[in-house]
């Protein structure tokens, strides 16, 4: 099976690699797959707490070429999202990206499952403050 | 000397055609065309004596006494599925039980399970030791009184672990039964022996050992005891009726000519390849720390080497070599599966460290430099996948992977 530029350019040279520092404020982590599957992703946003856009995003990634394109591509395009808008992120737009072949796809549901994993962490987290914060500025 | 790319290291799939083997072959195609089946007339009689004398040629390579225990067909597939179909037809007043092993290849796995499902045979499958080994004592107990078959491969083709034949067909001769070996993957890289290792069936091709993609051979005793076969194709009775359909002589004769071939050299390249094996498995290890030999470390194959690198996917490894090295992976991902290799997870090393295997198959004109550039190669790709392992990052931190509650897919 050839692999599409697009993969094959994540793979190579992914773009945001790594790990925040656990007390980081405004973080989120999730850690979905398992390794007996084959994939595991770990995929954390960092969320500006005033404004509610995210402003980094990194990943580490244990499974195929496209399960790492597809956690790459998901890390860059949560950049400068708000976390609304970062929920409407959807599976197939990842497919669409990098061309996934149907054995693929499942990498692309996990990278979206990530997604939402990281912002149910981020939210239960720190929803709380991001409330107070908001009503103190009020 | 100036490594030459791609790299070819993939030789349990298959291996180039003998410059030597494609010569002997090519007067086969085009002057001596007849059919070995003509009994009137020179082409005929010609394409026969080129067919016959490969007969000769593999059977001395397998130490057969008659040429004529040898039956062509069309590959390792082929002789494996006439062996145990043709066997259970064959011996069906006698019983209808299979003996045979998890670590299989999928031509004799999936016949069987074709038997089981037509309720025609009961099939045990035997498990492996973590090295792959079956043991002798556990077919002893596995034979009953409908016991007709036991097919046990010779060296896996995954992990090149090799069997004790010579123990295993004797357990199967203590009660009377049939013992087949698929040996696709061990002839003409390790001395095989019918007599000695008490072989009644074998199955082997003859583009594992740089010969053509298309033909194989099922051997077949005639004496003590003499094996009869249920044929699975029917037709003008060719090969004594055991295998109907016109034998593709030009493709025969390119067998005959790489098995005398890998007689004249085995000794000699087996010890070469070994060294290289050895030397391709002490570079990784070395290097990178959690990489794990799977198979036996003694009793293996010299071309083949198999390892686990624990935290990061084959299929991604090979991604990062593929543009220099053909490599195969145990990875659900390279296979039409999904599942990771069976083979591997027989040995109980869990799905993780299958998704995470790696083969080197070397062969006949692989070189040192090859080998190092291969093993340079894998040492930083595992490293830079493993920079990008959350898997990794964990296990550096302390934490039990295995403590983790993984939500599977």
């Amino acid at each position: 099976m050839a692999y599409s530029d697009k993969v094959i350019d994540h793979y190579s040279n992914p773009r945001t690699v790594g790990s925040f520092g656990k007390d980081t404020p405004g973080l989120g982590t999730g850690l979905v797959g398992a390794p007996e599957c084959g994939d595991v992703m770990k995929l954390q946003i960092k969320v500006n707490l005033d404004t509610g856009v995210i402003e980094d995003a990194k990943f580490k990634t244990f499974g195929c070429g496209s399960a790492i394109a597809s956690s790459s591509l998901a890390t860059e395009w949560l950049k400068g999202k708000s976390v609304d808008d970062a929920l409407k992120i959807k599976n197939t737009d990842i497919v669409n990206e990098l061309k996934l072949p149907p054995v693929k796809i499942h990498c692309s549901v996990l990278a979206e499952d990530a997604i939402k994993a990281a912002i149910r962490d981020f939210q239960e987290k720190w929803a709380e403050k991001q409330a107070v914060a908001a009503q103190a500025q009020k | 000397m100036a490594v030459k790319f791609p790299i070819f290291m993939d030789s349990n799939s298959t291996t180039p055609v003998d410059p030597r083997v494609l010569e002997a072959m090519i007067p086969y195609f085009t002057e001596r065309f007849g059919h070995p089946g003509s009994r009137n007339h020179s082409f005929g009689w010609e394409a026969e004596a080129g067919m016959e004398r490969a007969r000769e040629q593999l059977a001395r390579l397998i130490g057969a006494r008659d040429p004529k225990e040898l039956v062509w067909t069309s590959g390792g597939t082929e002789a494996d599925n006439l062996a145990i179909k043709g066997v259970v037809e064959m011996y069906r007043e006698k019983g209808d039980h299979i003996v045979t092993t998890v670590t299989e290849q999928r031509a004799v796995l999936d016949p069987c399970r074709r038997l089981e499902k037509q309720g025609v045979a009961r099939v045990t499958y035997l498990p492996v030791d973590a090295m792959g080994v079956v043991d002798p004592d556990a077919v002893r107990k596995a034979i009953t009184d409908r016991t007709v078959l036991v097919s046990i491969m010779l060296a896996n083709n995954e992990i090149g672990t090799i069997q004790a034949v010579q123990e295993l067909s004797k357990a199967a001769k203590e009660r009377g039964v049939l013992f087949h070996t698929d040996a696709t993957e061990a002839v003409g890289k390790i001395p095989v022996d019918v007599e000695k290792m008490g072989i009644d069936l074998l199955s082997c091709t003859a583009h594992k050992i740089y010969g053509p993609k298309g033909i194989g051979a099922l051997f077949v005793r005639r004496r003590n005891p003499r094996v009869r076969l249920a044929p699975m194709i029917d037709g003008g009775g060719h090969e004594r009726g055991a295998r109907s359909g016109t034998v593709p002589v030009a493709l025969a004769v390119g067998f005959g000519r790489a098995a005398e071939i890998c007689r004249e050299v085995m000794s000699e390249e087996s010890a070469r390849l070994a060294q290289l094996r050895d030397r391709l498995q002490d570079r990784i290890l070395s290097s990178v720390d959690e990489a794990y030999l799977n198979g036996h470390p003694e009793r293996r194959l010299p071309h083949t080497l198999n390892i686990s690198f624990a935290y990061v996917e084959g299929e991604s490894i090979l991604m990062g070599l593929n543009k220099e090295v053909a490599l195969s992976s145990g990875s659900a991902c390279t296979s039409s599966t999904l599942e990771p290799s069976y083979v591997i997870q027989a040995l109980g090393v869990g799905a993780d460290l299958a998704h995470s295997s790696i083969r080197y198959g070397l062969h006949r004109v692989t070189t040192d430099d090859e080998v190092d550039f291969v093993g340079d190669r894998t040492i930083d790709v595992v490293k830079r996948l493993r920079e990008m392992s959350p898997l990794y990052e964990l296990a550096k931190e302390g934490v039990d992977i295995k403590s983790i509650q993984w939500k599977a897919e």
